[in-house]
């Protein structure tokens, strides 16, 4: 363990708060969400905690005399014990060491009365904190619905604290919650478990240790920070509070009871469940003899050996195909949208550089990026559901035993299949992974599947180079292909899994313990409500990196501005001299006609002259070997922004207005463009092929090295990420291009 | 010594010891500690992980961890 600097845990001096500040605390699964949602009505704010991925989200309600009482939504935890950054968060929020957010008042700790033991695990480390606490015991219906009848007043009697039954599904309780928060402060419990003789000796003296250090915390905090410190293995993600002195003498402690042969981890998880396990069986009743409840009778389909994977699979299928049905519309309305936007600004403003800074840059670069709304919030539609309903556990639970093959476990599999759809709500869906090692991992690999922008690129290429027949009659070879590009990524991203998790990312092997918790009819509104807020994250924080490339790429597009081609400028001439002999109709047709044409190739004149142009020539000599010139070197720096650019500026370089991968004009001219050196045809199948090879593999979506930079919190895995794509992607096309070329292809 | 991994689906255990140095904490967290009542209620479709129930709640976890789980049988459920 690192020896951190000093730093107290709350500064002196900090003025009083008039506004209650609660901390809501639970495990996962026992309807958090719910609660929170229910007593702030949505007035929430959601964000991150400086510096570190977990979810920052608070809310506000109002006592009943109209003050307002601000909640914040602890991380959903089985423990306070730091084994993951979740749980880490979760203790620090409590304890109010949390940077962006003050110590908290009063602690609602919620527990699942069906699942009331281990539920208590967690309470019981919330209650020696020292703080105001109520236990709100939540699921009584389903407690009941499995024959046990949770007795609420003698839990409290044993806690020492209020207990509030309730169903949170439902809004019961939800009142008599709201009540208890805005009253009186009830007064903290004294700790009633037993831990270890030896170990409780050596946690007592580093607490009396801390009286020094840290006069402002109470003697059961203290307590607690002991033991804490004392149970603690691994380095703390965070910087620790604690003086070098204290932990030598921590070291020293746990040396000592090491040689006594206790292990004072294991003594405090012991400890607090020989208090609880007795204390279910007197706060719980019987009422009726167990029987298989609706979850053994779904899990009998669901997780059934050959049942399972089939639906496993039919499920997903369902919401890939709803993700791209679905969303069309949306997309071709944002689409739309954008266009029409940027019609209204170009009608309003005069012809000049910031006219096409905004329309060219700013409207056409951000709305690449805001199209992908749609499937965003309907992939995050079926995700909220998968997880809420209990699925999303078996999903992990059935496909465990391939995703350990490559070092991952089940619970990778949602983030990389909701690659498909997008990266960037993969990268987040990664959230759910405990094992960090796993999880960044799993962050690594996640831009390797095909996402939908790759989609417009693959849908021009195979469109101009594949041919339309078929297979056997029925398998036609686009199709053919298009599959093969995805098989493709996947394996990629296996084979950088197993190759990262070898020999990059080290860390601890993970232990996979995971609950499958009982099924449950999701609460349509939080589904919802989470669709939004994620959507709302993926739109501010892509959205700003996203418009500020779109101002860079803007101006490497434009400047140094070039004149008119004076060859252009002659055959202007001409044409205008030749067409005045002719009549007036035809003449005006011919020359707008011909007038277009020259408006064309001075955009692609001036776009080759300017700096993305030499750019593209620049990174010549490093594209060749894999078949590209350089107006495809123009396009993959175009696309470096996002990978469906590469459409456009291929459109703009072959001179086609708004091109899009349905644009046969576009197809032609490429298919028509000879290399001036060689005089053989730019394009091939083979080089498109490459190309294709070349966009399975490169990361090219600043959007994503974003998401990333926020989710890992440093730049080192998004540029590790960026490199070793962009590496893996090169070697590969050069294999495509010269291994096609040396067996002939052309 | 039998362990967690030797039980089949539908029977039960009880938890005596373990079989590694030390028990991982997080099952432990869990509330896996020797004298804890285990059902074993199914295989995943590939055979790996397991799951089980104890303490009225279902987990699941990998046959390598099942392995370091010591248990007595107590005979199978109805």
């Amino acid at each position: 363990m690192s020896e951190p600097a000093y730093e107290r845990i709350s500064a002196p001096h900090v003025p009083p708060q008039p506004e209650r500040l609660v901390a809501l605390a639970g495990n996962p699964n026992v309807g958090k969400t719910t609660v929170f949602n229910r007593l702030t009505r949505m007035r929430q704010k959601v964000g991150n905690y400086p510096g570190v991925t977990v979810e920052h989200k608070t809310g506000s309600m109002l006592g009943p005399d109209g003050t307002p009482i601000t909640i914040i939504d602890v991380p959903g935890t089985y423990s306070l014990n730091p084994r993951s950054l979740d749980e880490e968060v979760a203790y620090r929020v409590l304890i109010g060491a949390m940077e962006g957010s003050r110590r908290p008042d009063l602690v609602v700790c919620l527990v699942d009365a069906s699942n009331l033991e281990r539920n208590l695990y967690l309470a019981s480390q919330v209650l020696d904190l020292g703080k105001p606490t109520i236990i709100a015991l939540n699921m009584v219906d389903a407690a009941e619905g499995a024959g046990i009848q949770a007795d609420a007043g003698k839990l409290s009697e044993e806690l020492g604290v209020p207990v509030i039954p309730m169903v949170a599904s439902r809004g019961q309780g939800i009142e008599e919650l709201r009540a208890a928060i805005c009253g009186p402060l009830p007064i903290p419990a004294r700790r009633r478990w037993k831990l270890d003789l030896a170990v409780e000796e050596k946690a007592d003296a580093l607490a009396h240790r801390l009286e020094r250090d840290l006069p402002a915390l109470s003697p059961k905090q203290r307590f607690s920070d002991a033991l804490r410190a004392l149970t603690q293995r691994g380095a703390s993600f965070f910087e620790v509070h604690h003086t070098p002195a204290f932990w030598s003498e921590v070291r020293e402690a746990r040396e000592a009871l090491e040689r006594a042969g206790v292990s004072s981890e294991q003594a405090e998880v012991v400890g607090r469940y020989e208090w609880i396990t007795p204390m279910a069986g007197r706060v719980l009743e019987r009422t009726s003899l167990p029987k298989a409840t609706l979850t053994d009778r779904i899990d009998a389909v669901l997780t059934h050996r050959v049942a399972g994977p089939i639906l496993f699979f039919l499920i997903l299928a369902v919401v890939f195909q709803s993700v791209f049905a679905w969303a069309g519309p949306f997309m071709d309305a944002i689409d739309g949208a954008t266009a029409s936007l940027g019609d209204r600004v170009g009608a309003s403003l005069p012809e000049g550089p910031i006219r096409s800074l905004l329309i060219d840059g700013i409207i056409a670069g951000v709305g690449a990026v805001v199209i992908f709304l749609p499937q965003i919030l309907i992939l995050f539609f079926f995700l909220g559901l998968l997880e809420d309903t209990g699925y999303m556990a078996r999903a992990a639970f059935i496909m465990d035993r391939i995703m350990k093959r490559v070092g991952l476990s089940g619970r990778s599999v949602v983030p990389l299949l909701s690659g498909f759809a997008c990266a960037i709500p993969g990268i987040m869906a990664a959230r759910t992974i405990e094992n960090q090692r796993d999880r960044l991992v799993t962050i690594m690999v996640t831009p390797l599947m095909t996402c939908s922008a790759r989609l417009p690129v693959y849908a021009l290429l195979i469109g101009a180079f594949i041919p339309a027949g078929a297979l056997f009659g029925f398998l036609g070879y686009q199709g053919l292909t298009l599959l093969a590009l995805y098989l493709l990524g996947v394996a990629f991203a296996v084979f950088a899994a197993w190759v990262l998790k070898r020999f990059v990312i080290k860390g601890e092997q993970s232990v996979f313990v995971m609950e499958l918790p009982p099924y449950r009819l999701p609460r349509l509104r939080d589904v919802l409500w989470r669709m939004l807020e994620r959507s709302k994250l993926f739109l501010t924080r892509a959205g700003t990196i996203v418009f500020a490339v779109a101002v860079v790429l803007w101006f490497l597009a434009t400047y140094p501005e070039v004149g008119p081609k004076p060859e252009i400028e002659t055959r202007r001439a001409e044409l205008t001299q030749l067409l005045s002999g002719t009549s007036e109709g035809e003449r005006s047709a011919e020359l707008a006609a011909g007038l277009a044409e020259f408006e064309d190739e001075q955009a692609a004149y001036a776009l080759s002259e300017s700096a993305m142009g030499h750019l593209g020539r620049f990174i010549e000599p490093v594209i060749a070997p894999l078949g590209y010139d350089w107006k495809i070197g123009v396009a993959l720096v175009a696309s470096l922004a996002a990978r469906e650019v590469a459409v456009s500026a291929l459109g703009t370089i072959y001179s086609v207005q708004d091109a899009d991968e349905t644009s046969s004009r576009l197809v032609d001219r490429m298919r028509a463009d000879l290399s001036p050196r060689t005089g053989k045809p730019t394009w091939t199948p083979l080089v498109a092929a490459s190309l294709m090879v070349f966009f399975v593999l490169a990361c090219q979506c600043l959007a994503t090295v974003a998401v990333v930079r926020r989710e890992t919190a440093s730049w080192r895995w998004p540029l590790f990420m960026f490199g070793y794509m962009t590496a893996l992607a090169w070697a590969a096309a050069f294999v495509t291009y010269q291994g096609g070329a040396l067996l002939g292809l052309s | 010594m039998i362990t967690l991994r030797d039980l089949k689906p539908g029977e039960r255990a009880v938890v005596v010891g373990w079989a590694g140095s030390a028990p991982p904490i997080r099952l432990l967290e869990m509330g896996v500690m020797r004298g804890t009542e285990i059902e074993v209620v199914k295989l995943a479709p590939l055979g790996d992980p397991i799951e089980i129930k104890l303490r009225g709640y279902h987990l699941s976890l990998r046959k390598q961890e099942a392995e370091q789980i010591e248990i007595a049988r107590v005979g199978s459920s109805a």
